[in-house]
């Protein structure tokens, strides 16, 4: 209901400040965390909510080598980025050819795609861990970002074929009676096209697999590979009640998504709501 | 070819009149083999083999174990932690989904199109929902200790002997993490609702306004009904995350005090990675399956066909 037929009166104004004051309780514990993380470890409990009374600049740099929150960093990149990229591969082929070929198998394969995002996946968690463990894929970097393409391809191939869907088929039927191949057409045509929906399943999915902590709790505990939600719980269990340095981590640790939500929030926010809307 | 890729209408005209042009393979059904492939081995195969090791004593190791029948599921039942975990898995779910589903509705409302700073002050709200629920979870438990910041606050306007430790409290623990919970999801909420009002057209509530529907009126008869599909969405969605819950309790509490804030999830862990009961282990995850897949089908056939009664 946004008609621009609205007054602002001085009821609007009182709201506004409302929500204002509202939104500033709600990121209090944000800004708790970057006060926090700046204290010298004298000022932590003795006055918790004061400003610091020296900038500990050095917590970073402590929090950054004992938790070593570079590696982390890399691992985390490596992991969503590949599931990322097998998301999007697999999941516009996938949607592509049963959304564009009419007929029982495809309204079949299309429904055990999105039965599988009603399909909890805490059940097969502990089966796969053995299976992966046989097969040598537990604290790798290649079984894990399996292991997220079959998690959320249900979710990628369901925003994929709503999508395409409702796309005119001009463009590719061109394509086709002009000679290119199916695969052809649909790298140069299909694909272009779907950009919108692309940004939809990296940015759905990326967010969901860079912040899960589950499942590399399982499959990557105590290996070189561990992604930056791992690593803040190992430093936390370490570190205790230096809770300057815990902060310091967890600042680092959230900064890659905090500046992709100022960057790109529209984009965020119509990628999660645009995820759940269809 | 690319010159006619840019001009399709030319090859509009190439074609056969009257629809149906020469059947082609646009897709060849090959082209789902990955996918299928990732879906059938990740998803539905452990699920299954899940399913049938909850009926066994598997350790997880050996491939030797027996068929224990209803055994786990007894031993679920009868013990005491696994009991308090469903429990408290049930009560978490139920205060988290009501909370985080009334205060997102309520910010969408009150964020309408008069207010100058929608779009920032919905991006605060919105931004705990894309943060790592274990790392945000991590500030809070800072937050509740016992020397922490809300003891502070709370001492600051004259309130201490509100003050306790909250994550060790056993009446309070469980509370505290909802609030977590809640500040988490209530994002994820308010912008499944603000799409769901951008749908309704504005002429409507105008409409009735003239007629002189008063606000609660106009919000009870037109705002909330159309809202249905957004509601079913925002509702089921929630239940599903709220049911498994494992991040947020494990950074506030690790399960305690005595097991107050346990969950099926935290549960599950702990028995099948640290005790090494797998067949026990997938036992709980069959019951958190069967509460989940419960809870989400029946919320979506109650509230679709809700849906439908309004149109």
């Amino acid at each position: 209901m946004s008609s621009g037929m609205q007054r602002y009166t001085r009821r609007t104004l009182a709201r506004e400040i409302l929500l204002i004051l509202a939104g500033l309780g709600w990121l209090f514990p944000l800004y708790l965390l970057l006060l926090t993380s700046l204290k010298p470890d004298s000022q932590i409990f003795s006055a918790p909510t004061d400003l610091p009374t020296s900038l500990d600049v050095g917590n970073y740099a402590e929090a950054w080598s004992s938790a070593d929150l570079g590696r982390a960093l890399f691992n985390s990149m490596v992991i969503t980025g590949g599931s990322v990229a097998l998301l999007i591969v697999v999941g516009s082929l996938s949607a592509y050819t049963i959304a564009r070929r009419p007929g029982r198998w495809s309204a079949v394969f299309y429904l055990l795609f999105v039965v599988g995002i009603i399909v909890p996946s805490q059940l097969g968690l502990i089966p796969l861990y053995s299976m992966m463990r046989s097969l040598g894929l537990v604290g790798s970097y290649v079984g894990i970002i399996l292991l997220y393409g079959g998690l959320w391809i249900p979710m990628a191939v369901f925003l994929y074929t709503g999508f395409i869907r409702a796309m005119p088929k001009d463009y590719e039927e061109a394509a086709l009676i002009d000679g290119a191949t199916p695969f052809r057409t649909f790298w140069r045509v299909i694909f272009p096209q779907l950009r919108s929906v692309t940004a939809t399943v990296a940015t759905l999915c990326g967010i969901l697999v860079w912040n899960d902590f589950f499942t590399p709790l399982i499959f990557l505990s105590g290996t070189d590979k561990v992604p930056l939600p791992l690593a803040i719980y190992e430093f936390v269990g370490s570190v205790a009640t230096r809770w300057n340095l815990v902060f310091a981590g967890i600042l680092v640790a959230l900064l890659p998504v905090l500046i992709l939500f100022v960057v790109a929030q529209r984009q965020l926010m119509r990628g999660f709501s645009g995820g759940i809307k269809s | 070819m690319t010159t006619t890729l840019e001009a399709p209408p030319a090859a509009k005209t190439e074609r056969p009149p009257q629809g149906r042009p020469r059947r082609r393979a646009t897709a060849p059904l090959i082209w789902l083999v990955p996918g299928l492939l990732l879906l059938v081995t990740a998803r539905y195969v452990p699920t299954i083999l899940g399913a049938n090791y909850a009926f066994t004593d598997w350790n997880g190791l050996s491939s030797v174990y027996n068929i224990v029948g209803l055994d786990n599921f007894v031993a679920i039942i009868n013990g005491q932690d696994s009991r308090q975990a469903l429990v408290n898995t049930l009560v978490l779910a139920v205060t988290v989904v009501i909370a985080a589903n009334v205060l997102g509705l309520s910010l969408a409302l009150a964020l309408d199109s008069a207010i100058k700073t929608r779009n920032l002050v919905r991006a605060v709200f919105f931004a705990p929902a894309v943060l790592s629920p274990l790392a945000t979870a991590y500030i809070w438990r800072y937050i509740f200790q016992v020397d922490g910041p809300l003891n502070h606050l709370l001492g600051a306007v004259g309130l201490d002997s509100w003050g306790r430790s909250w994550l060790a409290d056993p009446t309070w623990a469980q509370w505290a993490v909802a609030v977590v919970v809640v500040w988490q999801f209530t994002g994820l909420s308010m912008i499944i609702y603000l799409t769901g009002l951008q749908s309704i057209p504005a002429e409507l509530a105008e409409a009735a306004a003239v007629d002189g529907a008063g606000p609660w009126r106009r919000f009870r008869r037109i705002t909330l009904p159309l809202l249905a599909p957004a509601t079913t969405i925002a509702l089921t969605l929630t239940t599903i995350m709220a049911l498994g819950i494992f991040d947020q309790v494990v950074a506030l509490t690790g399960g305690g005090p005595v097991g107050k804030t346990a969950t099926l999830s935290t549960v599950m862990y702990e028995q099948t990675f640290s005790l090494g009961r797998f067949g026990y282990g997938t036992a709980l995850a069959l019951i958190l399956t069967l509460v989940i897949t419960l809870a989400s089908v029946t919320q979506l056939l109650v509230l679709r066909s809700r849906e439908r009664q309004i149109r």
